[in-house]
């Protein structure tokens, strides 16, 4: 209840400051992690394995208690209300943690126990999802039985049995084919749209791309850095670029460039620029090209994935050359 | 508390759900309730055909009661795999997780667990005494009363909860089945013990002495369920990946508590030492009150039972004082025959040996020998009243000199090998078990190098070489 209450007051259903978490007093596994998630928005967590996702994630499940640094779940403290904030999160494991000898049909009915529901709700909630992910002909079969996309499904599912306000994901598709994949991601961007918060723990970066509004980068505990994909592409990776393609040879020599723009590459038919402000820039660039009987045949953005700019942060921190 | 019982139940149901559909833990445990009870009642039909004819009444009427008590421990070695499946498997497998990850609480979990892991093998073990004693009824064997097998049932209980309660401090500890089955020897080596020592009790004692090893087990088995609850905590089950032994971690917790800040030997003996001695005031009243008790009370009992084992006739009273008399030569050589290096050794070992016990029962079969120690001490007093010597001056010349050394010694070590076995079962947010016993480890060695040593050393030359005299002075 006050979580929902926190949701309509409160911009961040996710807030952490200096979260910090020592192992044995000695390794810091999570440093100094400050995130801010809002409602309705999706923050995939990148990094190398052991990087520090799933211990920050277990803390934000008060699996663990922060060493250093505080966080709120949909409103509540996770040292101080740590009940309340698993109640309030629904929490898919890096292991889909599946009881292999019960059924899926079982499965959900218990962890929806767990979670309070009564046997009514516990018995649409289940029907639903276990038809929505495609397992309903087989909620009879024991767990033990699934392949292993089943296991993620019937996993994802008990994630989401009690309807959660914030859900953390950790690699959700892995194992899936796909279509299952699909789903899982149709189902996601459903979440985000009913105002769920979510956060990803994913090496799958072209998942992350699709699905995150924001991305945060960990490496050694420590986040890299945190924005949306358009802000860290031109953090990392500098200005645009946008190419222009010519049908023929195209002698550019004295092109009168706008200011903002600046001649990044060039070849024999094409013509690559680095551009400030796209918006503003690109129609007088246009224009310049068309006026000097430029045969364009495209003027089009570079693609930059969400891969360069992940290798290149990584490249960097380890202080080693980013071949793109 | 009525949710707190439906929540446990929930855990626990699916945990039998689980338990019942594995054929693993079903089959063997179905084998060995109708199978053995077969085995073990021929075997009874062959040993009172032996004792029959060899006689040895004796073991004959209490044979049944014994195959009772280990008929119904072999299903409940069941429990450990139980429980290690339950929570150990659960770690493994990355099942565990999800249930943390929820809003059940620690102790709900815990006693969910504990509940399966006693109740299976416990219904089983009920189940093959049962099979037997109607196997027995059926023979022309005495049948146990029903005093004695209510008294093997609560027993068997009792096993059931300290194995439950064993394997699970075991499980919390462990990463791996593997690790825990390694582990799980430190509870079957001393429940086997254990078992043979109630075997003696059931062959050669009354019925009313399984009391004690049923009082006994019990105790143990709710401070190991309590050690279980204070560690059972999501933190700590998830912030250990590996087992791996991180011998500089260990040194270094360890040095750190014991040094403490301080940066000389004077330092330490000023700041840190008595920083421990004031935590041990509580502990240090518990063991002093009771080795009084200890003492009078096994004074009371030489002086009123003593005189009519021994038949303490004047005559004979005489005779012992000449005895005594007579070899109070031998204490002048004394150290000769015993060098107070020796005694020193000799008492530094068995304080040592207070602490070790202490450690595995959490300070209760410390406590006990340090009980029994302080007994002989009143029952020596008891004995020299007993034969017409005062028992104030033989304690003021025989053991008072050294004793104010020794005897304080030993109080301060007992009290803090108490107060570590009393930390061992306490819940501490912010230490896990092995850290909890280093630092309670470092607390005994500073009470024991800082402050037991030197009073032994200073006991033992006294005691080898001025109690005698003493003692010759008096008596002669």
């Amino acid at each position: 209840m006050l979580g929902n209450v926190y949701k309509w007051i409160v911009k961040d259903m996710i807030e952490t400051n200096d979260l910090s978490k020592q192992f044995n007093n000695e390794f810091w596994a999570v440093d100094g992690v400050s995130l801010r998630v809002q409602p309705g928005q999706i923050l995939a967590l990148l990094g190398q394995n052991g990087a520090g996702k799933t211990t920050t994630v277990r803390m934000l499940t008060a699996l663990l208690s922060p060493t250093r640094g505080w966080a709120r779940v949909g409103g509540y403290d996770i040292t101080k209300n740590p009940q309340e904030v698993r109640s309030n999160v629904g929490v898919l494991t890096e292991q889909h943690g599946l009881y292999m000898r019960m059924t899926g049909e079982e499965y959900l009915d218990f962890f929806g126990e767990v979670y309070d529901l009564d046997p009514k709700t516990r018995k649409l909630r289940s029907n639903y999802l276990l038809e929505y992910f495609g397992l309903a002909e087989y909620a009879h079969r024991r767990s033990g039985e699934y392949s292993k996309g089943m296991k993620q499904k019937l996993a994802l599912a008990r994630a989401l049995m009690h309807d959660p306000s914030v859900l953390l994901l950790d690699e959700p598709t892995s194992a899936m084919d796909p279509e299952s994949a699909q789903l899982v991601r149709n189902e996601i961007s459903r979440l985000r749209s009913s105002q769920r918060t979510i956060i990803i723990c994913t090496h799958n970066l072209a998942e992350a791309e699709a699905l995150a509004d924001r991305i945060a980068i960990i490496y050694r505990g420590k986040v890299l850095l945190n924005g949306t994909l358009d802000e860290l592409k031109r953090d990392v990776l500098g200005p645009v670029e946008y190419e222009a393609r010519f049908a023929e040879e195209f002698d550019a020599g004295d092109l009168d460039l706008p200011p903002g723009v600046t001649l990044a590459g060039r070849s024999a038919t094409s013509l690559r620029f680095r551009i400030e402000a796209p918006q503003i820039v690109n129609p007088k660039l246009v224009h310049a090209l068309t006026s000097r009987n430029a045969p364009l045949v495209s003027f089009q953005e570079v693609p930059r994935k969400l891969e360069h700019v992940y290798l290149k942060t990584m490249a960097d921190a380890q202080g080693v050359p980013y071949a793109a | 508390m009525r949710r707190n019982l439906r929540v446990i139940w929930m855990v626990a149901r699916r945990e039998f759900i689980d338990q019942f559909r594995d054929w693993r833990i079903i089959v063997p445990m179905l084998l060995l309730v109708t199978l053995f009870p077969f085995i073990a009642d021929d075997t009874t039909r062959q040993a009172v055909n032996f004792m029959n004819r060899f006689g040895g009444d004796l073991i004959l009427d209490n044979l049944v009661p014994f195959v009772v008590l280990v008929i119904g421990f072999f299903p409940l070695s069941f429990t450990l795999v139980v429980a290690l499946e339950s929570f150990v498997g659960e770690k493994e497998r990355g099942t565990i997780e999800p249930l943390l990850s929820s809003p059940l609480e620690d102790r709900h979990m815990y006693f969910g667990k504990l509940l399966v892991g006693i109740t299976t093998p416990l219904v089983f073990s009920y189940a093959s005494i049962g099979i037997y004693l109607f196997l027995v009824s059926r023979r022309a064997v005495e049948f146990p009363s029903g005093y004695m097998l209510a008294l093997i049932l609560l027993l068997t209980f009792a096993h059931a909860v300290l194995m439950v309660s064993s394997a699970i401090v075991i499980s919390v500890q462990a990463t791996t089945i593997r690790a825990a089955n390694l582990l799980a020897s430190f509870v079957v080596v001393p429940v086997a013990f254990l078992l043979q020592g109630e075997t003696v009790l059931i062959f050669w004692g009354n019925e009313d002495v399984l009391w004690f090893a049923i009082v006994g087990v019990t105790l143990l088995a709710g401070l190991l369920v309590r050690l279980g609850l204070s560690h059972f905590r999501r933190e700590y089950l998830l912030g250990r990946e590996i087992d791996t032994i991180n011998i500089k971690w260990v040194w270094r917790t360890f040095r750190n508590r014991f040094a403490g800040n301080a940066r000389s030997i004077s330092e330490w003996y000023r700041k840190e030492l008595p920083i421990t001695l004031r935590q041990l005031r509580q502990p240090l009243m518990i063991v002093v009150g009771l080795a009084f008790v200890a003492g009078i009370v096994s004074y009371m009992w030489v002086v009123m039972n003593v005189p009519a084992y021994f038949d303490l006739t004047p005559d004979r009273i005489t005779e012992i004082r000449t005895f005594v008399a007579g070899n109070l030569t031998n204490l002048d050589t004394l150290g000769e025959r015993l060098p107070a290096p020796i005694l020193f050794y000799h008492n530094a070992r068995t304080t040592v040996a207070f602490l070790l016990l202490g450690l595995v029962s959490f300070g209760t079969l410390g406590l006990t020998l340090f009980l029994v120690n302080m007994a002989l001490v009143g029952g020596v007093l008891g004995a020299a009243s007993l034969v017409g010597f005062s028992p104030w001056v033989v304690f003021a010349v025989g053991v008072l000199p050294h004793g104010i050394f020794e005897l304080s010694a030993v109080f301060l070590a007992t009290a803090a090998m108490l107060k570590t076995g009393a930390q061992l079962v306490t819940p501490q947010a912010d230490k896990s078990l092995g850290e909890m016993l280093l630092v309670s480890l470092a607390d005994w060695f500073r009470v024991f190098v800082g402050i037991a040593l030197p009073l032994l050393a200073v006991a033992a030359v006294i005691e080898i070489y001025i109690t005698p005299i003493l003692i010759k002075l008096a008596i002669s």
